[in-house]
């Protein structure tokens, strides 16, 4: 149920952009008012999702330690995997933002018959994952093209070298092809494997077929449709500079394009999308195991009703001094018990 | 040829069939897990059953000696045992056994290669197994039982002994004092 | 109990279950919950809504606004706790963790798998504070709280032992057990919990441990296993207790004092002070390491861990010493400062002996007698024969707390390899802090769970079970309480060749004591190896 009605949402957000220009030819509204919406919304949601993290305190340190903790000198502390200085707590999350480190950690190890030890490659789902981040990354590099008069330096010898391939004209981009191949694979593990699909929810499919969705229309625009980038960038450089016009005869499969990443975009800030923005705020990442060398300190710690010792000793006084233990307040001297110190 | 040498001849088939019997109790999703996961100490009950069914089709089809066969039973049913199922259901994948094997010769008991009688003595060696299970089965339970009774004994063992509730023949005399 | 199942109920049926997993309500049977909390333990220590009512009940007697209650709980804790917040949104169910958890693994029931636990809280979570999830619904993962959903939590947030291996794999650090720890908080505003959890923490509350033993009979206890100590070898050790002016505070979980077989590891404890002529006293009042409330609610913890501190500072001592256990080393490193502290009448620890300043201890002023242990042999202080635990082979069973929630890995295998001459590790993707759970952590140790806790106990018994037929391993040592008494229970029944110790057990057999006498047995009353023969002649 959750990918039919996944996919008839992205059917009718295409179907919407496309009776839209084609029908109506609302050109205005899908070439400026829906993206400068978007990007409002995508901001603001950004901004309050992160504020609304922030707002809630982190009262206990919780990390995760995930090797050796600092302890005598001459153990050796595992630095990345049981950070306790600040330095340490960045290079953890350097490894868990750029490599994805805890599922790497998704290994397996085999030791069937025999003495023979190997390692079982489980590991498709960190590689997809990466990949389809660092293409999606390095395509969104590629689109400043499309904003800025003077190109920063990086992006043309990024260009130059995912389009090493040198096949067709235009030039494919490695990048385009890894994405496509990564979403479909991450989605389609959704489907086949039982356990996923037993726990994927309409809010997992939706956002990958969207980006499919996304990446084959970027695609035609480039490779079949050849929109006219010298109009596009102008669009582009007009909503930039806040000064919108869209120019006449882009094509609708750009306008699909364009109106499916507005939606990405309004969306991404109430979904799990988050995601990209939580893991710096992960209490069990990004805290160092240092809660017994230095205090942490929680803002909303109260007094708490407990058992003092006066009240123990209270109870049990006359029992503890017959077995001799030391008591605060001595017995009143009627109530000792004589046969003390025998069962 | 005999139903066994048949089987052991399609040994491969016979397994597979015999394992999603075996396995159908569990959610989907499980199974899944279970069929694929093959290493030993990420997915052990999926590699329990599958190496232990496997040398128990071997067992079965070949020596079928019950002493060799009662520890490869137990791989599987100490299992069985704990987890949610009656001991019917725990034990059914072994009579579903004789479902398997007329399924799987169905051509030969047509073309007459199989008999009656060779398949009726071949369901009576299922029954046989069937009992064997059932024995195994019930000692993971007492055992299950037994450990219960076991633990609870620990934890308090020391304080029954201190309170002078359990008195105990002391083995030698104490020399001390 | 099991009704007799139709014959066509035991013919295979391959379709997919008809109904998602939010629409599969709970089943309660003997054997996969615990028995719930009795309302006088609930009162003794002021827990909301104490009655008579059992899991199988259709009506679960909760309070009339139980739903306001859960729903302004949940929105404190939001409120309160970034973890909560956090762990509610960025979940993208990319399943990295479902087949990392024991009782997944075990009982093959799909709501246990570590994202569907945590999903269970947040279909609540979405319904009432997102607001894709009011106007969607299911379609945006939200559903509404219901008595179902109520009976569900009870399940499975008692089916988690919070020992957070799953949060190891997770891409964003979600850690599960936070997500029960705050599950079951929520659950024990309606009152609903199990006993084998309310029970300890009312008697750790009253009488300053689990059992509820009162201060003469723990004196009284520890006096006997002097006794104990005496017979294996002729030493006759002299523990104190409740005494001010001593140096050092020793605490440690009460299950040493009276559960077989962590008896002998405080034998050992004994034995290793006495050696060393350490300046150290115990106390009846803070006579339990172990912490229970860290399984009810931060609340509940706070209280009961209050007590060490509060010891500390009417005995006087200098600092505290911890024993073997677990989840309650996850309490004082991560939580008793931060909760109690801070500790500023207490000095940095420092060993009386070597001389050596636990400066990784330096706010919290307790270490862990296994560091303390690792740091005197280190510097050659220990007289040991590690010859007398010859006929054990050996392998090391990393408590989850420990390992996860502290980094504990070094210090015990340091310790372990010079008492005994035997180790083999298990293999690498269940050890270290990869280490799999017991089974019966988080307060599900008991009794009435026991086939739940054999299908959670599996995946470290089936590692054992490799490492007892490739090597022989015939012992397992922990540093960890529960671990003694549950493993000794899993081992019965998966790998009964196999026993449990704990660490300070082989340290006290193989220390060589100044004045001993020849011992012919082990701790246990066990002939040592070589003296098979001399077991029954005089001492």
């Amino acid at each position: 149920m959750g990918i039919r009605f996944s996919l008839a949402a992205v059917v009718a957000l295409v179907l919407a952009v496309f009776l839209g220009i084609k029908a109506a030819g609302l050109t205005y509204f899908f070439g400026v008012c829906v993206p400068y919406a978007a990007i409002l919304a995508f901001v603001g949601g950004v901004v309050y999702k992160v504020l609304k993290w922030r707002r809630s305190p982190v009262p206990f340190r919780i990390a995760t330690t995930a090797g050796q903790q600092k302890s005598l000198p001459w153990i050796k502390q595992d630095r990345l995997e049981n950070p306790v200085t600040k330095k340490e707590v960045v290079g953890r999350m350097l490894l868990e933002v750029f490599l994805f480190r805890s599922l790497f950690r998704n290994t397996k190890f085999q030791m069937d018959q025999g003495p023979k030890l190997y390692y079982q490659w489980e590991k498709w789902l960190w590689l997809a994952g990466l990949l389809f981040h660092y293409a999606f990354f390095i395509i969104l590099v590629r689109h400043l093209r499309f904003f800025t008069n003077s190109l920063p330096f990086f992006v043309e010898p990024l260009e130059r070298l995912d389009g090493f391939l040198q096949v067709g004209l235009p030039g494919v981009y490695i990048t385009d092809a890894l994405f496509i191949v990564a979403v479909t694979y991450l989605f389609i593990r959704r489907i086949v494997i039982p356990q996923m699909r037993y726990m994927s929810l309409p809010a997992d499919y939706f956002p990958l077929l969207l980006l499919l969705t996304i990446g084959v229309t970027g695609i035609m625009t480039r490779y079949f449709t050849k929109v006219d980038l010298l109009k596009v960038k102008q669009l582009a450089m007009s909503l930039v500079t806040f000064n919108p016009i869209v120019p006449e005869g882009i094509g609708v499969i750009f306008f699909i394009h364009l109106f499916l990443v507005s939606i990405l975009l309004a969306y991404f800030p109430f979904s799990k999308l988050m995601h990209a923005g939580g893991v710096f705020l992960s209490p069990t990442r990004n805290q160092p195991n240092d809660s017994r060398i230095v205090r942490h300190i929680n803002p909303w710690n109260y007094p708490v009703k407990v058992h003092t010792y006066a009240e123990y000793e209270d109870h049990f006084r006359e029992k503890m001094v017959e077995a001799g233990l030391p008591v605060e307040k001595e017995l009143p001297a009627e109530a000792t018990t004589p046969q003390a110190g025998k069962e | 040829m005999s139903i066994e040498s048949i089987l052991l001849h399609k040994k491969k088939l016979f397994l597979q069939t015999w394992l999603e019997l075996l396995l159908s109790g569990y959610p989907p999703e499980t199974v899944r897990l279970l069929k694929k996961e093959t290493n030993q100490f990420a997915n052990p009950v999926g590699h329990a059953f599958s190496s232990a069914m496997d040398q128990v089709c071997a067992e079965f089809l070949q020596d079928n000696d019950p002493q060799k066969m009662a520890p490869l039973l137990d791989r599987i049913l100490r299992i069985r045992a704990i987890q949610e199922f009656s001991p019917s259901q725990s034990l059914a994948f072994i009579f579903s056994l004789k479902r398997v094997v007329r399924e799987l010769l169905k051509d030969e008991t047509a073309g007459g290669q199989v008999g009656g009688s060779e398949l009726a003595e071949f369901e009576s060696k299922v029954d046989e197994l069937g009992l064997l299970a059932f024995d195994v089965y019930m000692r993971c339970r007492e055992d299950l039982f037994e450990v219960r009774i076991k633990e609870i004994k620990n934890r308090t063992n020391r304080l029954l002994h201190r309170a002078q509730i359990i008195a105990e023949i002391p083995e030698r005399k104490a020399e001390e004092e | 109990m099991a009704k007799v199942p139709k014959p066509n109920e035991l013919v295979i049926d391959h379709r997919l279950p008809g109904t998602g997993w939010m629409d599969t309500p709970v089943v309660f049977r003997p054997g996969n919950f615990s028995y719930p909390g009795k309302a006088k333990n609930l009162q003794a220590v002021g827990l909301p809504n104490p009655r008579e009512w059992s899991p199988t009940d259709e009506d679960w007697k909760l309070p009339p606004n139980w739903k306001q209650i859960i729903l302004e709980g949940l929105r404190e804790r939001l409120d309160k706790y970034r973890s909560l917040r956090l762990f509610m949104d960025i979940c993208v169910r990319c399943g990295a963790c479902a087949d990392k958890c024991h009782f997944y693994l075990g009982s093959g029931d799909p709501k246990n798998m570590p994202v569907l636990r945590a999903e269970l809280l947040r279909s609540v979570y979405r319904k009432d504070f997102t607001l894709a999830g009011k106007i969607m619904g299911k379609m945006a993962g939200a559903r509404k709280l219901t008595e179902d959903v109520i009976k569900e939590w009870f399940m499975y947030f008692f089916q988690c032992t919070e020992c957070r291996r799953c949060s190891l794999f997770c891409p964003y650090g979600i850690d599960t057990a936070e997500i029960t720890i705050i599950g079951r908080e929520l659950l024990n505003l309606i009152g609903c919990n199990i006993d084998w959890v309310v029970g300890p923490v009312a008697n750790c509350y009253n009488n300053g441990n689990h059992l509820g033993i009162q201060p003469h009979a723990f004196k009284d206890m520890i006096e006997f296993f002097v006794d104990e100590i005496e017979a294996v070898n002729g030493i006759r050790v002299e523990p104190t207790f409740n005494r001010k002016g001593a140096e050092i505070l020793f605490v440690t979980p009460s299950g040493d004092v009276f559960a077989d077989p962590g008896t002998y590891t405080l034998m050992g404890y004994l034995m290793l002070f006495h050696e060393i002529g350490l300046d150290y006293t115990w106390s009846t009042y803070a006579s339990e390491g172990g912490n229970f409330g860290l399984f009810t609610s931060h609340e509940m913890m706070k209280r009961l861990n209050a007590k060490m501190y509060a010891e500390a500072k009417r005995l006087g001592v200098k600092y505290i010493i911890g024993g073997e256990c677990g989840h309650m080393w996850r309490v004082i490193n991560q939580y008793m400062d931060t909760m109690n502290g801070p500790a500023d009448f207490l000095e940095v620890p420092v060993s009386p002996i070597t001389g050596t300043r636990f400066d990784n201890a330096q706010s919290t002023k307790m270490i862990h007698i296994v560091e303390f242990t690792a740091d005197l042999i280190k510097n050659g202080k220990l007289k040991l024969d590690p010859s007398r635990n010859d006929n054990l082979i050996m392998t090391y069973h990393d408590s989850c707390n420990t390992s996860r929630g502290m980094g504990f890995l070094e210090e015990p295998r340091y310790v372990l390899k010079n008492v005994v001459n035997n180790f083999y590790e298990m293999p690498p993707n269940t050890i270290r802090e990869q280490t799999f759970c017991c089974g019966s952590g988080s307060g599900l140790n008991n009794d009435e769970f026991m086939e739940m806790r054999m299908r959670g106990g599996l995946p470290r018994a089936n590692a054992v079970q490799y490492v007892h037929d490739k090597h022989g391993v015939n012992a397992m040592s922990c540093i960890c309480a529960i671990d003694r008494a549950v493993l000794t229970a899993s081992m019965n029944y998966w790998v009964p060749d196999v026993t449990i110790y704990g660490i300070h057990e082989l340290v006290g057999n193989a220390l060589v004591m100044e004045g001993e006498q020849e011992r012919t047995t082990d701790l246990r009353g066990e002939p040592l190896p070589g003296m098979e023969d001399a077991e029954n002649e005089d001492i």
